[in-house]
């Protein structure tokens, strides 16, 4: 027997679960869409990817170590990497590398560690590095490779995306139809637009790894989806050649990246299961909104970042079902 | 589909590693030693001096007002001191210790194993019986059983619902007493029932003790108003609310409501058995079941052990104490208490003893809430721990009542999930105390 004996209150076991473990996971379930935007885009992707997560990590131990000076950094927690990834996944891929510097230091500088590190910042960190960007360098940010340059970075040639062809077809450009890619390809991901965000084979293979390791719940992917597929149908069956039809939607922009891996992030999505439904139902709303009425051709990064705006609200509003609570 | 419950719930690894082992009977020993505060209620009284002989079965406490137990004495011998000794509690309580000498039984109690299966006495005498036989719930809350079966007059009782999913992790006993002493079981539901005037009774089990359903199936078949309900396995399923949820699919109202504003008594397997023995056998509670138990257990055992006798002797009866043990628990390992050593006595409500590993035992560094809502999905109750715990941190008593603590069973489900390994049931019962303090403080001043 040990000389002395520990003294705990109950419940004396754990399940074993981890901040570490969860971050592995969706690192993992990221890995697919990392191959699938390899096989497009080429080195760049593996560029932008690996200067982002590099610069991510350093930018946290910086701050945590000279000016928060935090005894234990916490970027072995696997957090940064994530941000890291998510915000080249928000890139195009022919970004230059300066540029990823500055994403990535508005993303864990103002995003993150501002608000005191991990668990406590209120928006996506992610997101406000790709909206700091998007405003900053909107020339940049919105010229995207064309697919299949091997060993292009920088120096690849750009196109239009599905997205931006959609919004010239709703302003009335009929010649803008012909352009649009198959279905099939924006499932497999052959076409433009940033480096993470084109295949929804390999976004939705992550899905399944996340659900599969109890990572994240259905609710906030499904509620997204499902919101910008009615709403999207809906001006679909008003006009068809104006409106193009839901499906194509649902495969095209950063929606799938966007409602798989950037508004499921524990920290500035609601806590509750119906919480997180009504957050989907608000993104999938903002997000139409935006596609279809805004000056941009994308809006998944406003609505998430807005909606994050939102999550303490709605978890003053959103209690989970209490037992035995009498309904009135 | 197996019936559970709806909301939350966990799944730890059952680990029932004594589940096959047949009860045997622990040694006699060599001082008892009796708390005085067993149950929930007010303690006990003595009612023996210094150098009183007392026999088995011998009165040595009684109760003090309605809610509270009788203690008798396990073992024959010689009063050796009333005292203070370090219970399960942790803290120095009352006690009456009992030198023991032979082992002498008080002359009315039968001590033959001939099951009895008439019981022709009365309503008042079969509640007088429990009562005298000092019965409290033996699941570990120790509420007076004769209490549980004076429902309040405007609550109309339909079922009583047996209490055997026994989903604490490690745990056996009530496994081990359902298929060594069914008959006797049955034989005490039926007393219960009449008790209860009543004449429907569920015995909820989990799919976890297949030979225990098979067993207590067979012999209900014959009998009428007694159903075995098999339960998916889930924890807390053998917690009151969940349990009358997961057999009838009624919801308790929050606090103070009780069990039977839905119509329904709930009552341990463990404590049928007493029940039976004290009715029919005129025994008193001087015995319970114990499993004693742990991963690096040489031989874990299901003891039956007379109440007093010290733990050090159990754990010796199950190989001794483990090289790794760092942390002794009585009871399992989602609600048990932490012991401060190994002389505290067994008591009533004495399920079990844990002897946990170093590696399981050490509490992993506290992190930050990563708000991943982990803790609202496991909690039973439908609460929001991360909020409750936030709330006690900052002294929110308020934020805390309105947002249901005083709904929260303790079951340990969020603080066992949380990723940040978060005391999180700490500051909700720390919480829990002080709004208990301010509805108290509120409703005497109305």
């Amino acid at each position: 027997m040990a000389e002395k004996l520990y003294i705990s209150t109950s419940p004396h076991i754990h399940s074993g679960d981890t901040i570490e473990r969860n971050m592995r996971w969706v690192i993992i379930a990221l890995m697919p869409a990392l191959v699938a935007s390899f096989i497009v885009f080429g080195l760049g992707a593996l560029i932008v990817t690996a200067t982002s997560v590099a610069f991510c990590l350093l930018f946290e131990w910086l701050i945590a170590k000279f000016l928060l000076k935090i005894k234990d950094t916490t970027i072995s927690d696997g957090s940064a990497v994530i941000t890291g990834i998510l915000l080249a996944f928000n890139l195009p891929s022919n970004i230059p590398i300066y540029m990823i510097a500055m994403g990535a230091l508005i993303a864990i500088g103002v995003g993150k560690m501002a608000f005191g590190g991990l668990g406590k910042n209120p928006f996506n960190p992610a997101l406000v590095g790709r909206v700091f960007l998007l405003i900053s360098f909107p020339a940049a940010m919105t010229s995207w490779p064309v697919p299949h340059q091997f060993m292009a970075y920088t120096d690849a040639v750009t196109g239009a995306t599905p997205l931006s062809l959609m919004s010239l077809i709703a302003g009335g450009d009929a010649s803008a139809a012909a352009q649009l890619p198959g279905l099939s390809s924006l499932f497999l991901g052959t076409t433009g637009g940033c480096l993470g965000e084109v295949s929804v084979l390999a976004l939705l293979l992550g899905l399944v790894i996340l659900l599969w390791r109890k990572v994240i719940t259905w609710h906030i992917p499904i509620s997204i989806l499902a919101t910008v597929a009615v709403l999207t149908g809906i001006m679909w069956f008003v006009n068809p050649v104006l409106y193009v039809n839901p499906l194509y939607h649902l495969c095209t922009g950063g929606l799938m990246l966007g409602a798989i891996f950037m508004a499921t992030d524990y920290v500035t999505s609601p806590m509750t299961t119906k919480g997180m439904v009504w957050y989907g139902i608000g993104i999938g709303f903002l997000t139409v909104l935006i596609r279809y009425f805004g000056s941009y051709p994308e809006g998944m990064s406003f609505a998430i970042l807005i909606m994050n705006g939102v999550t303490p609200l709605i978890n003053n509003w959103c209690k989970p079902k209490r037992f035995g609570k009498i309904a009135k | 589909m197996l019936k559970t419950f709806k909301i939350g719930g966990v799944h730890p690894e059952p680990n029932k590693i004594s589940a096959g082992k047949k009860i045997v009977t622990a040694a006699l020993p060599k001082q008892a030693v009796f708390p005085l505060s067993q149950h929930i209620g007010a303690p006990a009284v003595p009612c023996v001096q210094r150098g009183d002989t007392v026999l088995v079965g011998t009165r040595i406490a009684d109760p003090v007002g309605f809610v509270s137990a009788a203690i008798h004495s396990s073992v024959s011998g010689k009063v050796a001191k009333i005292d203070t000794v370090v219970d399960t509690s942790g803290f120095r309580k009352p006690a009456i210790f009992i030198d023991v000498e032979g082992d002498k039984w008080e002359s009315d109690i039968d001590r033959s194993d001939t099951l009895i299966l008439q019981c022709t006495i009365s309503q008042q005498e079969i509640f007088d019986r429990i009562k005298n036989a000092g019965i409290v719930g033996l699941g570990g809350a120790c509420f007076p059983t004769h209490v549980k079966l004076m429902p309040p007059k405007d609550c109309k009782i339909d079922t009583l619902i047996i209490n055997a999913a026994e989903c604490e992790p490690f745990l056996t006993a009530d496994h081990r007493l359902m298929l060594e002493y069914p008959d006797q079981i049955i034989v005490g539901i039926r007393i219960m029932l009449k008790a209860l005037g009543i004449e429907y009774a569920v015995i909820g089990i989990e799919e976890n003790k297949p030979d225990a359903i098979a067993l207590m199936r067979a012999k209900t078949s014959m009998v009428s108003g007694i159903e075995v309900v098999p339960l998916k396995m889930k924890y807390p399923q053998g917690g009151e609310k969940q349990l009358i949820e997961a057999v009838t699919g009624r919801r308790v109202p929050p606090p103070p409501a009780l069990p039977a504003s839905v119509g329904c008594v709930v009552q341990n397997i463990g404590t049928v058995f007493a029940v039976y023995e004290a009715v029919q056998k005129r025994k008193p509670l001087i015995e319970r079941i114990v499993t004693v138990t742990g991963k690096s257990v040489q031989n874990p055992s299901n003891l039956k052990v007379r109440l007093g006798t010290p733990i050090s002797q159990l754990i010796e009866a199950a190989g001794g104490l483990p090289e790794d043990t760092s942390k002794i628990v009585s009871g399992g390992p989602m609600m048990g208490r932490p012991l401060l050593g190994t002389d505290v006595p067994v008591v009533k409500g004495t399920s079990g003893i844990l002897m946990i590993p170093e590696s399981d035992a050490v509490r992993h560094k506290e992190r930050t809430c990563i708000r991943c809502g982990k803790c609202i999905t496991a909690c039973p109750m439908g609460l929001e721990p991360y909020l409750l715990a936030v709330a006690s941190e900052m002294e929110d008593w308020e934020r805390a009542e309105e947002n249901w603590i005083m709904s929260c069973i303790e079951c340990g489900c969020c603080q066992s999930t949380c990723p940040s390994r978060r005391p999180l049931l700490d500051w909700v019962r720390l919480a829990k105390n002080r709004v208990n303090d301010i509805i108290r403080a509120r409703n005497t001043k109305i």
